[in-house]
């Protein structure tokens, strides 16, 4: 006769045994916890994933090939809409790809004002990481105090170009428009209040033992793996690469800035989100820094043929209003030539490959988007963990599927 | 500012001078156009002997209908230690638009060569897993061809 104990005993032995047959489960495409619409197919062994397969491109718009059919002026519009978190940075490296073709030098103060406002924008896409990851793994009330913060960032990135989400702020050879009067008084005031919030979401995130016990050891990448799966930005410096390309390739006089890169060994997704986190107090140093570097000077490069001139000058002067004329409707010419421009993304390498061949329409532009290549080694972290524990994982990658779709 | 990547280009031509064909260096950046045969082992050189660990970007181009070799796909390699970028450039016919897959080399490639088949129409050889990425596996044609219209032949439907 066997007891009860040994019954329940034997029950649980039966648990632990491998099922025998494994499960697929379809995760997404509209599943919240997937940032956009992203679906995987997950094979799994009770709750354990045994193979995980991303299915992207549910948000393809064919991007690429519409820059084909735009001038070059016109297709900054397009690069707002890929990584919709960070458009600034996209920006960036469109216009700086262009003007590394054009050849066309950048006065002091537009660089200053490309650094200011692509930082004050890291610091608003790093906003949104936290606070959805949070949200993610189950912490809801972070996600609004993180929302708070980027809502202060798009009022101010509007009071500079017009738009929130779609600012379009750097063109061709410097900027849209100068800077509002009264800007660097009202990011000042921003740089005031927001350590406050930094030390909100210590409070509440950092110092969580639930929030701990979530993140470390899960998902875990090795330096080999990362180099080799050719994650970029925090991913890779949370794995323990030193790399940042603002100091080791550097583009917009980020040379000049004094910021530190913060480098984390663990490879999990603790290492990931401790990254992210210091990178916002640097992100804030260079911002104090650039906003220190702001002196009065032109913003747009004297380039007549490529940049627009000035409204006042158009009234005056009857070649600028003839380049003003010639610039909107046939566009200006690129001199034929291939460059490959990258830049440190918020959440990565962004590069750009643009060919031109001597028209004002570029032959062929291609993105290089850091969430695309994260993702892809989202199975070399994800297999061998938890349902559950996917979902952190992909949260800490970061990813965003306008730019992977593109 | 190139004088490095020259030097990279010279041990290239050491190891093995079929590898190197066309140099080309503008705007601060090198160009190697490589034979479509010898692009693993020029690859595999690079990575293992002059420190460049990580491919940064691999992209198809169309050069257009009219044109012979009429495909390009450009290798951006990057190193994690000096930090220096190299391109490499294959060209392909259109009658025979294969080049053998650097995924042994770079797990990263995986994605970017589906890319690449999927938009350009370029099939790599020896590639685990050649599907569509961004379009529906049943998709007809390849979107980035220049002679492919900007809005499709017809209406597609999910259907």
């Amino acid at each position: 006769m066997t007891s009860a104990v040994e019954t329940i005993a034997a029950d649980f032995d039966a648990i632990d045994e491998p099922l025998e047959t494994q499960m697929t489960l379809s995760m997404g495409p509209q599943h919240p916890s997937t940032h956009g619409v992203l679906r995987l197919d997950l094979r799994l062994d009770g709750e354990l994933v045994v193979k995980a397969i991303p299915d992207i491109g549910y948000l393809h718009t064919g991007m690429e090939k519409l820059f084909e059919y735009k001038k070059y002026q016109q297709g900054i519009v397009i690069t707002d809409r890929m990584d919709y978190l960070n458009p600034l940075g996209n920006n960036l490296v469109y216009v700086m790809a262009a003007e590394k073709l054009l050849q066309i030098e950048i006065p002091e103060r537009a660089q200053v004002v490309r650094v200011l406002m692509c930082e004050l924008q890291r610091i608003a896409s790093h906003m949104v990481w936290l606070g959805t990851h949070c949200l993610d793994i189950g912490a809801m009330s972070v996600f609004f105090y993180c929302f708070r913060q980027r809502e202060k960032i798009l009022n101010l990135i509007e009071a500079a170009s017009g738009g929130r989400m779609t600012p379009s702020y750097f063109r061709i050879g410097g900027l849209m428009m100068d800077l509002p009067a009264g800007f660097d008084r009202r990011v000042r005031q921003f740089l005031e209040d927001f350590p406050e919030g930094m030390q909100t979401f210590d409070t509440l995130v950092t110092g969580n033992r639930i929030w701990q016990s979530r993140t470390k050891d899960i998902g875990y990448i090795s330096k080999e793996d990362a180099i080799s799966w050719g994650l970029t930005g925090p991913c890779l410096r949370a794995s323990g690469v030193d790399l940042d390309l603002r100091r080791d390739n550097p583009y917009t006089g980020y040379e000049t800035y004094d910021f530190d890169i913060p480098v984390e060994t663990g490879g999990d997704v603790w290492a990931r989100f401790m990254v992210r986190m210091r990178e916002l107090e640097e992100s804030y140093k260079i911002v104090r820094q650039a906003l220190d570097r702001l002196k009065p000077g032109p913003i747009k490069a004297d380039a007549p043929k490529v940049v627009l001139p000035d409204r006042d000058d158009m009234r005056k002067h009857m070649d600028s209003l003839i380049h003003h004329f010639l610039i909107v409707a046939e566009g200006f010419n690129v001199p034929p030539g291939e460059v490959y421009f990258p830049i440190e993304a918020s959440k990565g390498e962004l590069g750009v490959y643009m060919k031109s061949n001597g028209g004002p329409k570029p032959e062929r532009v291609h993105f290089r988007g850091p969430s695309f290549v994260n993702l892809a080694a989202l199975p070399v972290m994800s297999e061998g963990e938890m349902v559950a524990d996917v979902v952190a994982i992909i949260g800490s990658l970061d990813i965003v599927l306008g730019e992977i779709d593109r | 500012m190139t004088e490095k990547l020259h030097e990279f280009v010279e041990s290239l031509k050491i190891a093995n001078p079929e590898w190197v064909g066309d140099v080309k260096d503008a705007l601060g950046e090198v160009t190697v156009t490589v034979p479509r045969e010898h692009i693993f082992a020029a690859c595999e050189f690079l990575r293992d002997s002059l420190g460049f660990d990580l491919l940064a970007d691999l992209c198809g181009c169309d050069r257009g209908p009219e044109d012979d070799p009429r495909f390009e796909v450009n290798y951006h390699l990057f190193s994690t230690t000096h930090h220096k970028r190299l391109r490499l450039k294959v060209l392909l016919s259109e009658d025979d638009p294969q080049v053998e897959s650097v995924t042994p080399l770079w797990k990263s490639a995986d994605w970017h060569e589906r890319e690449t088949f999927d938009l350009v129409g370029v099939i790599f050889e020896n590639h685990p897993d050649l599907r569509r990425i961004l379009l529906p596996s049943d998709f007809d044609g390849h979107a980035l061809r220049k002679d492919y219209p900007l809005r499709g032949y017809e209406p597609y439907s999910m259907n």
